[in-house]
């Protein structure tokens, strides 16, 4: 294989693992603050149909990831209400997300069906992308890729290093304990839960609006209930999750080419079933292990008494 | 004003059971205001989806033929939900009961000998059994989330019955159509100028069975305690394990067995989509049936009216398919949200405490 | 008087749905003092701690902080008022270290760096020694509440609250306690001390207010007090306390002498021999080669901090975990380590868990369906694996009319009765199975006076006809006052058992902390 085209296949791992690692990177989030919002696939799907109806119709690219990220967090709000205020159970409250926000994005996006759309623009940092061969992969990419990449150090610096983190996770650890030492719990929580609404919403954005540029009915194809097990491979650290949407990404992009080149004499929906199989190896190799490094207050409600 | 939430000594018997009517109730509510927001004549859009179905014999069959498969296998997962098992990708255990049935009756094709149409049956029941059992032991013995491999699961069965029949079960005379042969057996119909099948009878007897085992056996106690209290079951002697892995098998059967009615009774064939999600919104099914065997049953009629009324006023008032799915979201949201009634009360916050 | 009181309360009411906590509560604590809080529990006084540090908020009444009327509306407006608090229990995170968990309670921003440096200082200046860099979860109960204590102090409080703080010390690390709050009162600072021991209340406090059922009904000064009054005052008038229950013998004689004493002559009904368990989970405490000998009609009681393996010995026992060896433990001479906790009910040996809701019964289920949970085995409740709730309804009646369970109805979710009757009922449902064995641990935790008085006598009763009993309690009073012979079980390793009559309180509480010194970890102060 050639060194140009191994960068052209290193590029597209980065553009597959971008939405893994957006919508991982804010779940992660979410659940130290002890919130287990299974609803990451509807977050997904509406923030992909509302970027993409904004990219149509204002033509901005910034517009269109502004509504994506909005978006996701009104549904994130949703589940917030639903579980934080009302006291639902969360795994219900979840699914109950995806089942709307498929429902939802699909009646949005009935009229999109088919209609092109301009991809999102490369920001290239002037000097380096003309760098040979890595320039363009490592700085001739979207705004969106830069972000997802950024999140990562940026979330693992925000819940070592600052007050606000070490406040976060004493939420999803002891919420009881955090309450009493006057950390506004149920604040905290709604807070991570719709950082994660807008990351999914983005990453959401990124597949309509860059990896497929194009509005498909449920066109994330469970990339959301991937990050969800991403988030259980990283063992809830952001710098395990980058290692893991990596791998997914790779997995994503060698059956895609295995596929179009014709390499292996299998139909191509054997291919396409490698992600999901390759989610389902790894939870099995891992989760038995994971269950220790999880927030110890993940998914249990909490209703401060007053 | 501030609102407060007070904590019930003892959940509302009441609104147990008012919740779901509730749940109803407000999504007929926000219906009307969607089909306003679509530019329906709201009256007429309600007619269309709740009324227009139910006034032909034809109608009323097909709301039981759609019931009926929301209600086996609501009754599959209603067990493990009371558990704390949360089998999510019955929609993957019914297509693989579907394939395993339907491949049964393509290799024995064209017989079609008395025993043909029940051994494929139980294929189904197995193989969907059989799908279910893998999330359940990576459950058990690797601690892996049945949500997450379950669900994952689903597409790779959707994936497998794709590859089938656009591959190698492809019916030879279809004219390259991605579909199986006709089965050479199919469900017997019991009412002419319907197509219902005796899944539809099958489903209310499978519930009163199942409502005398929750009801009546150690095993319903156990679910009970195994999903509210794992410490409590645990001393009980309970060995959790096998009841989770007992109730993903069971579910998987149950959808293993709505999948292979499915593919036997109204399809009659392979397609490479059998159903409108049956297996997803099952979930929808058994919650607004509150996980009881006998609350289940209205509400498939329920749900089932939903998919029924979606496809006449997508005909009808030309409303989008998408309004069915969009509506079991909303009525899923309303349910989980006047649970709240059940365990809280709200009332107004005094003044007085305010100083 | 020329300085305002630092804490002034003054009508304090807080009510819960139909449950008055707090009935127009007057308080003051000045400044130096170290004022105690008596009380049974459930008598209202955290309740009442919960309203001056701001987590809940008062029905009515007014609170004076150095004679200013306040409104504390959380914990970050108490601590501006100089207020700071040691829960019963503690609000420390497990996953975060120790300076971590400092900082959450602090609302001035430090660097780590002065963070460590000024935990070092205060350590040393109270004697309560702290690596800022440890996890929680790895720190003993007595270190916990160090970090607790410290992070206190770094707040430079006025007014400190004290929630139970020797239930979880050993009597060596509560001497040390003392002295660290005799110091700081010294200093000017306000000590609320909250407890039912009495003892402690007369060797520290000068002040005490007594609450009963939500009321202030004395304040007193305990040094100048009998205990036996201080002790009539808490629990109240009522003829309950102390009395023989309906329907037992009293058992006003101590047990020592009863069924023969320490006689070795009694069949050994429960025997374990070297039984080692590894821990379950990262945190859990492995069990050590535990041996126990115990016959018919004893009671030993197995003494010890939380958290030194108390939870994994009553889950080896009641089977909930099988010994590696069926041999390890042994009933009425037949191997049942293998076991699990059905099959032993079925034998006899029967297990009550300290923890009622959720693990000894569940609350959202009827009594019945809890009968037949924990007692279905010997009372045939369900043959053949189908239930017979006509037995386990008749089952419930008779535990319910035994040990006067008070339940709104015989069908009532176990949630939907008081502390004390559901614990009453579970022990009423280990005794009406006849077990030959009977492990309980914290039998009396958190119970009133009244049910802990009819728990008890069952428990002797039990003895009495035959029956074998293991109580694992934290309690060392009531340790001493039911048990024959008393073990001490201390970072998974089990003492030998000593019979009660003529054991010292010092000599137990030396074997209760024991091994913290024989490990070589640091003892500071004291």
């Amino acid at each position: 294989m050639s060194l140009e085209l191994l960068v052209a296949v290193l590029a597209t791992v980065v553009t597959a693992a971008t939405p893994l690692l957006l919508a991982a990177t804010g779940e992660l989030v979410a659940e130290r603050a002890g919130v287990l919002n299974l609803g990451v696939e509807g977050m997904m799907l509406v923030g992909a149909v509302a970027g993409f109806a904004t990219a149509l119709a204002t033509g901005s690219a910034m517009l269109a990831l502004l509504a994506a990220a909005l978006a996701g967090t009104a549904v994130a709000a949703l589940f917030a209400l639903l579980v934080l205020v009302l006291l639902a159970d969360q795994v219900a409250s979840g699914l109950a997300l995806t089942i709307l926000a498929v429902g939802l994005s699909a009646l949005l996006g009935a009229h999109l069906v088919g209609t092109p759309v301009a991809r999102l623009p490369r920001l290239d940092v002037p000097g380096l992308s003309d760098l040979p061969l890595l320039g363009p992969l490592l700085f001739g990419q979207d705004a969106l890729v830069y972000l997802a990449h950024l999140a990562v150090p940026a979330t693992a610096w925000f819940l070592v290093a600052t007050r606000a983190g070490r406040v976060l996770r004493a939420c999803g650890e002891n919420p009881e304990a955090a309450h009493a030492m006057g950390c506004p719990v149920r604040r905290v929580r709604a807070g991570a839960t719709l950082f994660g609404g807008a990351m999914a919403g983005l990453a959401g954005a990124f597949l309509s609006l860059a990896y497929t540029p194009m509005w498909v009915e449920e066109m994330t194809a469970g990339r959301g209930w991937i990050a969800l097990a991403l988030v259980v491979f990283a063992a809830w650290r952001p710098g395990r999750v980058l290692v893991g949407a990596y791998l997914f990404g790779g997995v994503a992009i060698l059956q895609l080419h295995a596929q179009s080149l014709g390499l292996l004499p299998v139909p191509a929906q054997l291919l396409s079933m490698l992600p999901y199989l390759a989610t389902i190896l790894v939870l099995a190799l891992v989760a038995g292990g994971r269950r220790a490094a999880a927030p110890a207050g993940l998914g249990r409600p909490f209703l401060p008494p007053r | 004003m501030a609102l407060e939430l007070e904590r019930r000594p003892l959940p509302s018997t009441l609104w147990r059971i008012l919740a779901p009517l509730l749940a109803v109730a407000l999504t007929a509510l926000a219906g009307l205001g969607l089909f306003l927001a679509l530019g329906a004549d709201p009256s007429r859009a309600l007619w269309s989806f709740f009324v227009a179905p139910l006034t032909s014999l034809w109608g009323v069959g097909e709301l039981l033929v759609k019931a009926a498969p929301l209600a086996l296998i609501a009754l599959g997962l209603a067990p493990g939900f009371r558990a704390g098992v949360w089998n999510i990708g019955a929609e993957g255990q019914l297509t693989v009961g579907a394939i395993a049935g339907g491949g049964l009756l393509l290799a024995l094709w064209p017989l079609d000998a008395a025993w043909v149409l029940p051994a494929a049956i139980l294929a189904g029941m197995a193989g969907g059994a059989a799908w279910a059992w893998i999330p359940a032991v990576l459950r058990t013995r690797r601690g892996a989330s049945e949500i997450l491999v379950s669900l994952m699961l689903a597409y790779v069965a959707q994936l497998l019955l794709s590859a089938l029949v656009y591959g190698p079960w492809r019916d030879p005379e279809g004219f390259n159509f991605p579909q199986t042969r006709l089965f050479q057996v199919s469900l017997p119909v019991l009412v002419e100028a319907t197509r219902l099948h005796p899944g539809v009878v099958l489903a209310p007897l499978l519930a009163l069975l199942l409502w005398l085992l929750l009801g009546r056996t150690l095993l319903g106690l156990a679910l009970e305690v195994t999903g509210r209290a794992p410490a409590a079951a645990g001393l009980a002697g309970f060995a959790q394990p096998r009841l989770v892995r007992g109730c993903l098998l069971a579910g998987g059967a149950m959808a293993g067995l709505a999948g292979i009615l499915e593919a036997t009774g109204p399809v009659g064939q392979l397609v490479p989509v059998l159903t409108p999600g049956y297996g997803f919104t099952a979930i929808i099914v058994a919650f607004l049936g509150r996980l009881h065997p006998l609350g289940i049953l209205p509400a498939a009629l329920v749900v089932a009216l939903a998919y029924l009324g979606g496809e006449t006023a997508q005909i009808e008032a030309g409303l989008p398919q998408a309004v069915t799915g969009l509506f079991q979201g909303l009525l899923l949201l309303f349910l989980l949200a006047a649970e709240l009634l059940v365990h809280y009360r709200i009332r107004r916050r005094e003044g007085a405490s305010r100083r | 008087m020329s300085v305002p009181p630092r804490l002034e309360l003054e009508g304090i009411t807080k009510r819960f749905g139909r449950l008055l906590a707090n009935d127009a509560i007057d308080l003051v604590v000045r400044p130096g003092e170290i004022h105690a809080l008596l009380g049974e529990n459930g008598a209202g006084k955290s309740t009442l701690v919960k309203q001056i540090y701001g987590l809940l908020e008062p029905d009515s009444g007014t609170i004076r902080v150095d004679g200013r009327a306040v409104r504390i509306g959380g914990p970050r407006i108490a601590r501006r008022l100089g207020i700071a608090v040691v829960f019963q229990h503690f609000t420390l995170v497990d996953a975060l270290d120790v300076a971590e968990n400092v900082a959450l309670g602090l609302d001035e921003r430090l660097p780590r760096r002065e963070l460590a440096r000024r935990i070092a200082a205060a350590g040393e200046a109270y004697g309560l020694s702290l690596d800022p860099d440890r996890p929680v979860r790895e720190l003993s109960m007595g270190e916990r509440q160090r970090v607790e204590i410290v992070r206190c102090l770094l707040e430079r409080p006025r007014l400190l609250v004290m929630d139970e703080p020797t239930s979880v010390l050993t009597p060596q690390e509560a001497e040390r306690l003392f002295a660290t709050l005799r110091r700081l009162a010294a200093e000017g600072c306000a000590i609320l001390y909250i407890s039912h021991k009495l003892a402690e209340i007369v060797a520290l406090c000068e002040r005490a207010t007594i609450l009963r059922a939500g009321r202030v009904v004395a304040s007193l000064d305990p040094r100048t007090t009998d205990a036996r009054e201080l002790a009539a005052r808490m629990v109240g008038p009522e003829p309950h306390a102390g009395e023989p229950h309906a329907g037992e013998p009293h058992a006003g004689e101590p047990h020592a002498g009863e069924p023969g004493g320490t006689s070795p002559r009694r069949p050994v009904r429960l025997a374990v021999e070297r039984l080692s368990l590894p821990a379950d989970h990262p945190f859990g405490v492995a069990l050590d080669a535990l041996s126990i000998e115990l016959g018919a009609g004893e009671i030993l009681g197995i003494a010890g901090i939380a958290g030194n393996g108390q939870d994994e010995l009553l889950a080896a026992l009641a089977g909930e975990r099988a010994a590696p060896r069926p041999e390890a433990i042994r009933l009425d001479g037949r191997p049942i380590g293998g076991l699990g906790p059905s099959a032993r009910r079925a034998l006899g040996l029967v297990a009550v868990p300290e923890e009622r809701l959720g693990h000894a019964a569940v609350g959202e289920l009827g009594l019945p369906a809890n009968t037949v949970l924990g007692a279905r085995e010997r009372l045939a409740l369900a043959p053949g694996g189908v239930v017979r709730w006509a037995r386990a309804r008749a089952a419930t009646a008779r535990i319910v009319q035994r040990l006067d369970v008070r339940t709104p109805s015989l069908d009532a979710p176990a949630a939907a009765l008081s502390g004390g009757n559901l614990q009453k009922f579970v022990i009423g449902r280990a005794i009406l199975q006849d077990p030959l064995v009977l492990v309980a641990a914290q039998p009396t935790w958190g119970v009133d006076a009244a049910a802990t008085a009819a728990i008890h006598a069952a428990l002797r009763a039990l003895a009495r006809a035959g029956a074998a009993l293991l109580l694992i309690s934290q309690d060392l009073d009531e340790l001493l006052l039911l048990a024959d012979r008393l073990a001490v079980l201390d970072r998974g390793r089990l003492s030998p058992a000593r019979p009660v009559a003529g054991l010292a309180r010092a000599e137990i509480g030396l074997l209760m902390g024991g091994l913290h010194e024989r490990t070589g970890e640091v003892v500071d102060g004291a």
